[in-house]
């Protein structure tokens, strides 16, 4: 009986209970809940604050540079010699050096990498993949300065071997080492944009009598193609951006060449041989490093943005 | 145990193929490493006829509907023996080139997988890669027209296909398939993802299509198989349960299981 009872008044209760607390107001505000949000925002923020930060310094001394030289000048003067007097300021031949190696760089990536990008998606058995991938990201973690070095240290004596009046700095071998540096990350790009073809497709392919390289060649890789593009040119902004293994390996010789033999200075390898020297604060050689860096930049900016543009493309094309 | 009508339907080991038949299977076994995935199967699948297979998932009506054509290979470790005749020839037999045998027998799978191109290069792509050398504007209307699409489409050939509606991008497969002119046309629930207009239309277009293919289709939807087949294998765990004509099926199976399942009582 005193069971019924208190089963009863349980019931009752707990209908007044929900009605006590039916109120969907917040009846306590959670104090630690805010805090780690605002915590959280805060490191994001420091990123954003950070390249806010670059981007101011590198353009403001750059209109300081553009005070004392003109921008015709700079854009379009074929001598850089901003360290000894006469000094020049044309930026031509550092573009020209960057542009030699990053054009080397390109024709040794690319099609070895599209090519071990098809072999992982395409051809590679599971095994295979999961012995070749790791190995490629292993190439893609080595510090660059030790592609400098295995540059300066092997590829060149080797390269001299064929040719024998190549200079101890040289183009040539600098592109070689960006090129095996920015391999995987084409490789893994592209291999990435040919996995994201749906299998639906490949297998419509073959239901049409297509052999595994027609299916490849005129389905995979045109389907996959803005991902592909794009994985070339993040790794062309990659050997662009390229610092330490091309000052050792191309060496601190403005010129604009056409010899791969011979040595050049890429835009980098110029912020390295200012930021090591003893360059004044605030005079017009410390000037023309944010010139440079600056140039440097927007180059690979843009050429970022225009592999994101391709690249977003690309997701709509299977939503 | 199961109860033949028509004895044209009944296969038999080590004799020449039926000429009524398109395919004959004895005795197929299929595996997937250690699975088993089909047992024991025979039955022949006749031309120009509609043969449905149908049975609950995982019963391995789909690995059966695969191993027609072929496309089996790209599945590590399966394995297929017994004997699948096609022409007189083993499907699986040593010197049988896979690429041949699915420009003859055609395949429209589950999803609509049209190419990321224009309506017109999907239609034309088979062929092309085939060596057809002709004009394929001739080729592109016919089998759009054949696939009931060519009235839809035919002012926006070169727009991009994946603009279609789901409904008109499984037709344009099946304009696909049609355009390699294969003697047989496996349909993997070529409707599962389409709604009930769509289904109508394909449906519609399965019937006109069998005066001059052969056709075979997977489909987990009862009504669909009793309306469009002429007849039926119920498949269960890989086993062959019954085959016959469709109508027998639906209205007099001789085994249980099958009539339990026909009349929705499990599955």
């Amino acid at each position: 009986m005193a069971k019924e009872m208190q089963a009863d008044t349980t019931v009752a209760g707990q209908s007044s209970v929900l009605k006590a607390t039916s109120s969907i107001s917040l009846s306590k505000a959670r104090w630690g809940e805010s805090a780690i949000k605002i915590w959280l925002a805060l490191c994001a923020f420091v990123s954003v604050v950070t390249t806010a930060a670059i981007v101011i310094l590198l353009f403001s001394e750059t209109l300081n540079f553009f005070e004392s030289v003109s921008p015709a000048e700079f854009f379009f003067g074929t001598t850089w010699t901003p360290l000894f007097e006469p000094s020049s300021f044309g930026v031509l031949p550092l573009i020209w050096g960057t542009m030699l190696v990053t054009i080397g760089a390109a024709i040794i990536a690319i099609p070895t990498g599209l090519a071990s990008a098809i072999y992982l998606s395409e051809y590679a058995s599971d095994r295979v993949r999961k012995i070749i991938k790791p190995v490629l990201e292993l190439l893609a973690g080595i510090p660059t300065v030790v592609y400098g070095y295995f540059a300066l240290t092997f590829v060149t004596p080797a390269l001299r071997n064929v040719f024998p009046d190549i200079q101890v700095f040289n183009a040539l071998s600098a592109a070689i080492v960006v090129g095996i540096m920015i391999l995987p990350m084409v490789a893994t790009l592209s291999d990435n944009a040919l996995r994201a073809v749906p299998i639906s497709l490949r297998q419509g392919a073959y239901a049409l009598g297509a052999t595994s390289y027609e299916v490849t060649t005129r389905v995979v890789v045109p389907a996959g193609l803005s991902g592909v593009m794009a994985s070339f040119l993040l790794a062309i902004s990659r050997a662009i951006g390229e610092t330490m293994a091309v000052t050792l390996a191309a060496g601190q010789t403005p010129n604009m060449s056409l010899s791969m033999f011979e040595s050049i200075q890429t835009m980098t390898a110029y912020i390295v041989q200012v930021s090591l020297g003893d360059t004044p604060t605030g005079g017009i050689a410390y000037q023309t490093l944010f010139a440079v860096a600056t140039l440097l930049f927007v180059i690979t900016l843009v050429i970022n943005i225009v592999s994101q543009i391709i690249l977003n493309r690309f997701r709509e094309v299977y939503d | 145990m199961i109860e033949f009508q028509d004895p044209s339907i009944l296969p038999e080991i080590n004799t020449p193929m039926n000429k009524k038949s398109a395919l004959e299977l004895r005795k197929v076994n299929i595996f997937y490493s250690d699975n088993q995935a089909v047992k024991d199967v025979s039955f022949n699948i006749r031309r120009n006829r509609i043969t449905a297979i149908i049975g609950p998932s995982g019963c391995g009506k789909s690995t059966l509907l695969r191993s027609l054509n072929r496309m089996n290979d790209f599945v590590e470790g399966a394995r297929v023996e017994g004997e699948l005749l096609f022409a007189d020839e083993n499907l699986y037999g040593k010197d049988v080139d896979p690429v041949e045998v699915r420009r003859r027998i055609g395949m429209v799978f589950q999803k609509p997988n049209p190419f990321p191109k224009s309506i017109y290069n999907n239609i034309a792509w088979g062929p092309l890669i085939n060596g057809y050398s002709d004009s394929t504007d001739e080729l592109v209307e016919k089998s759009l027209k054949q696939a009931a699409l060519w009235d839809e489409v035919k002012d926006r050939l070169h727009d991009s296909a994946l603009n279609l509606s789901g409904g008109q991008q499984q037709r344009l497969c099946i304009a696909r398939a049609l355009a390699m002119e294969p003697e047989v046309l496996l349909m993997d629930e070529p409707c599962s993802a389409l709604d009930p207009i769509s289904t109508a239309h394909i449906e519609d277009l399965m019937f006109e299509l069998k005066e001059r293919y052969t056709i075979v289709i997977v489909t987990h939807n009862m009504q669909q198989a009793a309306r469009v087949s002429d007849y039926t294998a119920f498949m269960e765990m890989g086993d062959l349960i019954e085959f016959n004509v469709t109508k027998r099926i639906f209205t007099r199976p001789s085994v249980k299981r099958t009539e339990e399942y026909v009349t929705g009582r499990f599955g």
